[in-house]
């Protein structure tokens, strides 16, 4: 596309363009009701003189006859810039006046009548145009009086050249305009287009040129610079994700393969071969749990599990998770104990839920006491999942009086695949941190871990459902009604 | 029982045929959405194993036709897809089971068992009895012998599952989904632990255990002679 051809086709041209059009339109019709008004006036001077001086002839006609009628006629037509005049006999011969000759019939016909004429006393031979009228008086003479129409013409030749430079101006200043202002417009759309391609190329850190002057085209940049930054950090944390899956998974193919291959090495017996192959199962279903937990987080940061919420209170998950991993506390030697005060959120509870089990699972995992530090007594082996509402958030909290997660690693703990130098030696997968915190950014909230002296408090902070604690007022006073 | 498999990746296509003809079941392949639909609707199936991502026409869709014409065939939906979502948008469509890739055959033909049984019809029975086991459903009463049981409600609610699919071997994700409802995968035993706990209230003290732990795949509520 040739630049002339950009620039005419940039919305501020074609604006412009509209513009001229409508001013254009506008001028016109200034010019033309203008020159119409002139025009009506002029024909109306006209018509109002000579009613006055047909008045006046007929008058002197009446009072003294044709003699004195001839009279005035010669007088007047011989004035400087004189009115036309003509009077004839009835047998239709010219007796006095100044015209020369008319269009054909125009004396036959009484009344207004516009006609081309020539004057007696004209040296050159063009016809000109008068507005005149013809009126009958007694004894069949006809009296005509006109007036010429020049003046009119030339009025309307004067607006007719003012109507063709007014439009001639706009179209120039319009055009002239409009190429100004498409080519200001263009050059920072192309500084932008610049921009997205270096982008599009690969260089994700380029950002849009933002002006001073704060119009709507330095919003749009500034906006667009907004997004820009947001998708770099998601292409970082997508990067790093990636990184850390191919470690991360790696590993445990690298193991299944091994494995793999030394069975095949080994060629034992039927039992080898099985058990190799049960560990193989083993090892795979590990994978797979990986991989589910990792797109879970994806799904969870990315904000698509979004479309999956309702409502409910977070007693009754922290209630479930209580019930559902009690027996497994308590087979290694732990209490589970559950405090659920009502908690109305809205959320994907399904998450929630695995994120509060994940919490759990670590409670149990990691967080037994350490005998060399503190009494082994029961308070110590202690796991309380507590949920509860403070003010406009809920808190949904798993306590254990393990060895805690030291302060400056506590950022660090919920990166995916971390597992501290502390849980090294137990089995996981190093991401339930990661997905409880993905769940607790998912539902505008967050994953705080704090001191519980000793031990951790790992706490999902979520807002409190909008509306919520009306509904659930209502049915916690049906408690005491129904046991009443 | 005569199964249909509706999956266009030959080699796990292949695969299921060949395991569900081991285990004793007819299998029938369609490759595509189109011939696996008109093969559903001639054909008399106990149960439809369908791909979501099908060439020619998607799972999803292939369901609901079956369900406007009135075809009431269980299906179990295979899908790469695994999310809670994903499998709520199965089962609306008209899907009975989800089950996400990868799987292990075990869960899927324990998951076809309950689901042929189901074809059936609705085991509304009152009171589940497997040996000298009893439970009842109404009451919520559980005797073995002449011994009352005392249960949990959730442990009540654990065996009323196995008892409903007695003879069927059970996956420890269809106990976490259908007893407790949740669809996550726990990176711990927990299930184990609470079948152990239920098993040593019913079989502890007797001579013949009744619940049944099936390797590799999940358990199994049945009477030992049968």
């Amino acid at each position: 596309m040739t630049a002339f051809g950009k620039l005419i086709r940039t919305t501020a041209f074609r604006l412009t363009l509209v513009y001229l059009l409508l001013f254009a339109l506008f001028a016109a019709s200034l010019l033309a009701y203008f020159a119409w008004n002139t025009r009506r006036l002029i024909t109306e001077q006209i018509t109002t003189t000579v009613n006055a001086e047909i008045g006046e002839i007929t008058g002197i006609y009446n009072r003294r006859g044709l003699s004195g009628l001839l009279f005035t006629m010669g007088n007047r037509a011989l004035r400087p810039g004189a009115n036309l005049y003509l009077v004839t006999a009835p047998n239709g011969q010219a007796l006095a006046g100044n015209v020369g000759s008319l269009a054909p019939g125009v004396i036959g016909t009484e009344g207004w009548s516009e006609t081309a004429y020539r004057r007696l006393d004209d040296q050159d031979n063009t016809d000109h145009r008068a507005l005149v009228r013809v009126t009958q008086m007694a004894n069949g003479f006809r009296l005509l009086v006109g007036r010429d129409l020049e003046e009119r013409r030339r009025m309307f030749g004067i607006v007719a050249k003012a109507a063709q430079w007014s439009i001639l101006v706009v179209v120039v200043l319009g055009i002239g305009g409009g190429i100004f202002v498409a080519r200001r417009v263009l050059h920072r759309i192309d500084a932008m287009t610049g921009t997205t391609k270096r982008i599009m190329a690969g260089d994700l850190s380029g950002r849009l040129p933002v002006g001073r002057s704060g119009d709507e085209l330095d919003r749009l940049a500034e906006n667009l610079n907004a997004m820009l930054e947001r998708i770099e950090a998601l292409m970082m944390g997508l990067k790093e994700v990636s990184d850390n899956i191919a470690h991360d998974l790696k590993t445990p193919l690298t193991r299944l393969r091994n494995r793999a291959e030394e069975a095949l090495a080994r060629s034992g017996g039927e039992a080898d071969y099985r058990a190799a192959l049960e560990r193989t199962i083993e090892e795979s279903d590990g994978l797979i749990r990986t991989f589910n937990a990792l797109l879970m987080i994806a799904r969870a940061e990315s904000g698509q599990a979004r479309g999956n919420m309702d409502d409910f209170d977070a007693a009754d998950v922290a209630n479930g998770i209580h019930e559902l991993y009690e027996p497994l506390a308590e087979d290694d030697d732990m209490t589970l104990r559950v405090k659920a005060a009502p908690a109305p959120i809205h959320g994907n509870r399904e998450l929630i839920s695995q994120a509060v089990a994940n919490l759990v699972e670590n409670a149990i995992k990691y967080g037994k006491p350490d005998a060399a530090v503190q009494p082994l007594n029961a308070a110590a082996r202690e796991i309380l999942i507590e949920a509860r509402r403070e003010g406009n958030q809920v808190l949904l909290s798993v306590t254990d009086h393990g060895p805690g997660i030291p302060e400056g690693d506590r950022k660090h703990a919920v990166e995916r695949f971390v597992r501290l130098e502390a849980s090294r030696t137990l089995p996981g997968s190093g991401l339930g941190l990661s997905l409880a915190s993905a769940v607790a950014t998912l539902h505008g909230g967050e994953l705080r871990f704090g001191d519980a002296h000793p031990g951790l408090v790992a706490t999902l902070v979520l807002p409190v459902r909008v509306g919520g604690s009306d509904r659930l007022a209502a049915q916690t006073q049906d408690v005491p009604q129904k046991a009443a | 029982m005569r199964i249909l498999i509706i999956e266009d990746d030959r080699e796990s296509a292949d695969y299921l045929v060949k395991a569900f003809r081991e285990v004793g079941y007819v299998a029938d392949l369609a490759a595509d959405g189109e011939e696996g639909l008109s093969m559903a609707d001639s054909g008399d199936y106990d149960v439809l194993v369908v791909d979501r991502m099908l060439p020619k026409r998607d799972g999803l869709s292939l369901i609901g036709i079956l369900r406007e014409k009135g075809n009431r065939t269980p299906v179990l939906i295979l899908s790469a897809l695994g999310q809670v979502d994903d499998r709520i948008k199965g089962l609306r469509a008209g899907g009975d089971d989800y089950l996400p890739k990868p799987y292990s055959f075990a869960e899927l033909l324990a998951r076809i068992e309950v689901l042929s049984r189901r074809n059936v019809g609705p085991t509304e029975e009152t009171t589940y009895r497997v040996g000298d086991l009893e439970l009842d459903r109404l009451s919520h009463r559980v005797a073995r012998g002449k011994d009352e049981l005392t249960l949990q409600p959730r442990e009540f609610r654990l065996l009323e599952y196995l008892m409903k699919h007695a003879g069927q071997v059970v996956t420890r994700t269809m106990l976490l989904e259908n007893v407790w409802d949740y669809h996550f995968d726990p990176q711990t035993n927990v299930i184990d632990v609470h079948i152990s706990r239920l098993r040593s209230k019913i079989d502890k003290g007797f001579e013949r255990p009744l619940l049944h732990t099936i390797r590799g795949a999940g358990y199994m509520i049945r009477d030992g002679i049968r």
